[in-house]
């Protein structure tokens, strides 16, 4: 069961649990039990995560302002988050009158189906990614963008005017960002040359992608970082549900667990976005390893891949925290001139620069082969 | 003084002039308006400021009292009194074309007296209801809960406002106009929204994110605490200044103490006066990061709220255990202090100076220069100097506009002409400049506090008064300065152990009528963010 040179790697369980299906069973029926168990996976991650993500930001965000959290709930407060989830499945749903039905029981759940396709790309560490598509990256831009049809009906359909406002604000800012974030990440495609999320994983072994391209991978990524904080409706971009200005923007008249979706979805948002600017810029689940000092890369790959991958993860939402209760919340109009006066123009000067760097070989990987190179 | 009464003489040749506490004029309402005019319009000593407009019932009479100064020279005031017989239909020529205060002011006193004012451009009622059977603050009011029950279908709210013109020839019209145009897409700020200070009720009409018109809708907290002092006695009206502006609880109570202290001619002690002073300007401090922090939450920076919180803390820490209360302190009577200060008070508020100075330091590092907050209060919500003495804004938002208007220096009570403190003034007149407005201000402050700490005097903490306090009769005047602004105690006693009137004059109100004037065409994150930094409180404004 353990591969003794990287022992806690689950791929071997992965690989025995694969060979007993198609083993014991017809092709057909194998796929479907697999993909069934994979999808329960998959979705008992993303609640999971959620939680311990609700946890991480109180705690944090208590210990930012000088106060203690939740810390009633079992030691330091760790079952909060479980009493959470119990008291949002059973909360009351509040029937709102003169609402449009179709579209209102329909919005949430455009927001966390998009959240979980988006989820399911993700590779979390060795032989843990649900599908590999070659079109990796692009196949993550395209459906995180469903998430905004969400947004906009649910303002919509509420037949109220604050959620309204929140709407289209939100409709504005995601379109606006959503461009920012996809070029930044074309612009690691063009140094990577693939947008399979495993290639681009094994491209980045012996170097990061954010030190192999040097300035225009980083100037990627911090554009990337403020992007996504943006479509996520994060950080000091949370003008659509500002709470001091809109009660609640456009999940104002939700309540129970259709709410809970919306919450659920914005902080696997966060997360996703954390983990694709891992997977992209700081090499997802690859541990550090430096060409040719083999005793070492054995010791960096006792610690699991899924390890790395959400230690990286992490220290990039902490990042996010950071900001998000650092900073006062941008106004719409500072929030769009921010897009496209200035990350739109940075994006495309920079995507030129990259393809310059690529084409002259002037990567870090090019300079220093011996040390960086493949 | 000389010239003023020449030239009320020359305005108004019939007109009673004393010499009681203030300068007092009383005309005929024909020739009040001439006669204000001709105040407002003079060269060399302006009256641009209209401190308060008190509507009055004299029994046979219903008026109007005007207190008027100069904003070039704040220790100028005259007050002018005019009356009408009419009790059926009292009208009087209206002030709020020199004075943009009038507006809200005559408002109110029509809700309250039946008085209507000809010539303002909006006579709807403030505070109450347009349906409200009566005129509750009239001697001849019938109580009787029937007569105004409450509703328990909710109303459609209407937006037409009456007036009443006098025409080129001489003709009374009254005719109706609508507020808000035809087809404006109208949303309602409030009563219940989780950044308006309280219950306040913004109508708005919107032109996509931007703001064309704001309503401003009072009275959710109207409690008709000017009538509910009529039915008691002195020392039983003290608390009713705690709960206007609570968060200068204290400096609300003790003006209030102090014009009965001048009418009664009670002496108080110094040290009460030293005890007094000193937890005015904790006060201050502890109003000051409250706006503050609201501030900035309103901006969208919680944790900023949250250090403004921490530090209010010690503050009212302090003022617990002087005399258990932490927002509404309860410790000023009429002539002196309830409560001694405690055994460490000295040394609590000596480790709390050093403390406040350290964090003033973080809160400019972490907050005043962050480019998100420049951007949403620079150039935002301008107020010029001319606006804000016509509309009346005193405190740091005045200051801000440059006009320099702290009661402390021009008409100074207590302990303040002995203390050194500089006024902050800046002339931006935006949001930044009210913000930092604040934050100076407490360190002046803590300077104040520094400065009298050592020295409290021994003796005894309140004067002897009276078991039954009566006041002579007469009118008596007021004026402090609160966190927000100026707050002015007016009474008319009539010798007896209750007040015949008393009306408190709210820097709040002017405050928020503000709002429409500076959040017109701002975006809606604007008008909140508008909203934070004029620091306006509701209960204030209701009253």
């Amino acid at each position: 069961m353990l591969l003794y040179s990287q022992p806690l790697e689950l791929t071997k369980l992965v690989h025995s649990l694969d060979a007993f299906f198609r083993s014991s069973l017809s092709p057909f029926w194998a796929t479907l039990v697999e993909g069934i168990l994979i999808g329960i996976a998959i979705l008992a991650a993303y609640a999971l995560i959620a939680l311990a993500l609700i946890y991480i930001e109180r705690k944090i965000a208590a210990f930012f302002q000088s106060r203690l959290g939740p810390n009633r709930l079992g030691k330091y407060g760790v079952i909060q988050s479980i009493a959470d989830m119990i008291k949002i499945l059973i909360k009351e749903i509040i029937h709102v009158n003169k609402i449009d039905k179709l579209l209102y029981y329909l919005a949430p759940f455009f927001v966390i189906v998009a959240s979980v396709l988006s989820f399911g790309a993700i590779p979390f560490g060795q032989s843990l990614q649900a599908v590999d598509f070659n079109i990796g990256v692009f196949y993550v831009l395209a459906v995180s963008s469903i998430g905004v049809i969400g947004i906009l009906l649910a303002g919509w359909s509420s037949n109220n005017k604050y959620s309204m406002i929140g709407a289209m604000r939100s409709g504005a800012q995601f379109i606006s960002y959503e461009l920012s974030a996809g070029f930044s990440l074309m612009t690691i495609v063009v140094l990577s040359g693939t947008m399979q999320f495993s290639e681009l994983i094994e491209g980045q072994r012996y170097c990061w992608n954010l030190f192999n391209g040097h300035i225009p991978a980083f100037i990627a990524f911090v554009i990337f970082l403020i992007s996504g904080h943006a479509e996520t409706n994060r950080g000091p971009f949370d003008l659509p549900e500002a709470e001091s200005e809109l009660t609640a923007g456009y999940h104002t008249e939700y309540s129970g667990l259709r709410f809970g979706f919306f919450y659920l979805a914005e902080y696997l948002n966060m997360f996703i976005i954390a983990a694709i600017a891992t997977t992209v810029f700081l090499g997802g689940w690859m541990p550090i390893q430096i060409k040719g000092w083999d005793a070492f890369n054995q010791v960096m790959w006792y610690i699991p891949s899924w390890i790395w991958f959400f230690g990286k993860a992490f220290v990039l939402m902490f990042l996010s925290l950071w900001v998000r209760w650092s900073f006062p919340r941008l106004r719409i109009d500072l929030l769009l001139n921010l897009e496209w006066k200035y990350l739109l123009p940075i994006n495309l000067v920079n995507i030129l620069v990259m393809v310059i760097i690529v084409l002259s070989g002037l990567t870090l990987a090019d300079i220093f082969p011996a040390v960086f190179g493949k | 003084m000389k010239d003023i009464k020449q030239i009320i003489q020359d305005i108004a040749s019939d007109a009673l002039i004393e010499e009681k506490q203030k300068l007092t004029v009383t005309v005929e309402p024909k020739q009040a308006r001439p006669l204000i005019e001709g105040l407002r319009n003079n060269k060399e000593l302006p009256f641009d400021y209209l401190i308060s407009l008190i509507g009055m019932d004299w029994g046979e009479k219903l008026g109007v009292i005007y207190q008027l100064s100069s904003s070039i020279d704040l220790t100028h005031e005259v007050v002018i009194i005019t009356a009408t017989t009419d009790r059926d239909n009292p009208l009087l020529y209206s002030v709020s074309d020199l004075y943009e205060t009038a507006h809200l002011n005559e408002r109110e006193v029509y809700a309250l007296f039946g008085i209507r004012f000809i010539n303002n451009p909006d006579m709807r009622r403030f505070l109450l209801d347009d349906d409200w059977k009566g005129f509750p603050f009239r001697k001849d009011y019938d109580e009787n809960p029937d007569l105004n029950p409450v509703n328990v279908i909710s109303k459609e709210i209407v937006d037409i406002a009456p007036q009443i013109i006098e025409t080129a020839d001489g003709n009374l019209v009254e005719r109706e106009v609508p507020i808000f145009g035809e087809n404006d897409y109208i949303i309602n700020i409030g009563p219940q929204h989780p950044s308006t200070h309280g219950v306040m009720h913004f109508r708005t009409s919107l032109d996509g994110e931007i703001v064309k018109k704001i309503d401003v809708h009072s009275g959710y907290i109207h409690r008709g605490i000017e009538k509910l002092c009529e039915s008691m006695t002195y020392p039983q009206i003290l608390h009713f200044t705690d709960r206007l502006d609570y968060l200068s609880a204290n400096i609300n109570r003790h003006g209030l103490c102090m014009c009965i202290e001048k009418a009664g001619e009670i002496e108080v002690p110094q040290r009460a006066e030293y005890i007094r002073t000193i937890m005015d300007e904790l006060q201050r401090v502890s109003s000051h990061l409250l706006a503050w922090a609201c501030q900035c939450n309103d901006l969208g920076a919680t944790t900023a709220f949250v250090y403004g919180m921490r530090e209010r803390e010690h503050v009212l820490d302090i003022f617990d255990k002087t005399c258990g209360g932490r927002l509404i302190i309860n410790q000023n009577v009429v002539g002196g202090v309830m409560f001694d200060i405690y055994k460490d008070f000295q040394k609590d508020v000596k480790a709390f100076i050093p403390y406040m100075r350290q964090r003033l330091v973080e809160y400019d590092e972490f907050f005043s220069h962050n480019a998100i907050a420049l951007g949403r209060m620079v150039n935002i919500g301008h107020l010029t100097k001319e606006q804000a003495i016509s509309y009346g804004v005193t405190g740091p938002a005045g200051r801000a506009s440059g006009w320099s208007c702290d009661i402390r220096k021009y008409k100074p009570y207590s302990l303040y002409d002995k203390v050194e403190f500089k006024e902050i003034i800046r002339t931006e007149g935006d949001s930044y400049a009210r913000y930092l407005n604040r934050l100076d201000e407490i360190e002046q402050s803590l300077r104040i506090i520094e400065q009298l700490i050592d020295n409290i005097p021994e003796g005894d903490i309140c004067g002897k008064v009276k078991a039954v306090l009566r006041l002579p009769e007469g009118q008596f005047f007021q004026s402090v300065e609160t966190g927000k602004g100026e707050f002015g105690v007016f009474i008319e006693s009539h010798g007896d152990k209750s007040p015949y009137r008393v009306k408190l004059r709210s820097p709040s109100l002017s405050a928020v009528s503000v709002m429409p004037l500076t959040a017109r065409g701002a975006l809606l994150s604007d008008l909140i963010g508008i909203a934070g930094s004029l620091d306006f409180v509701i209960p204030d404004i209701d009253r």
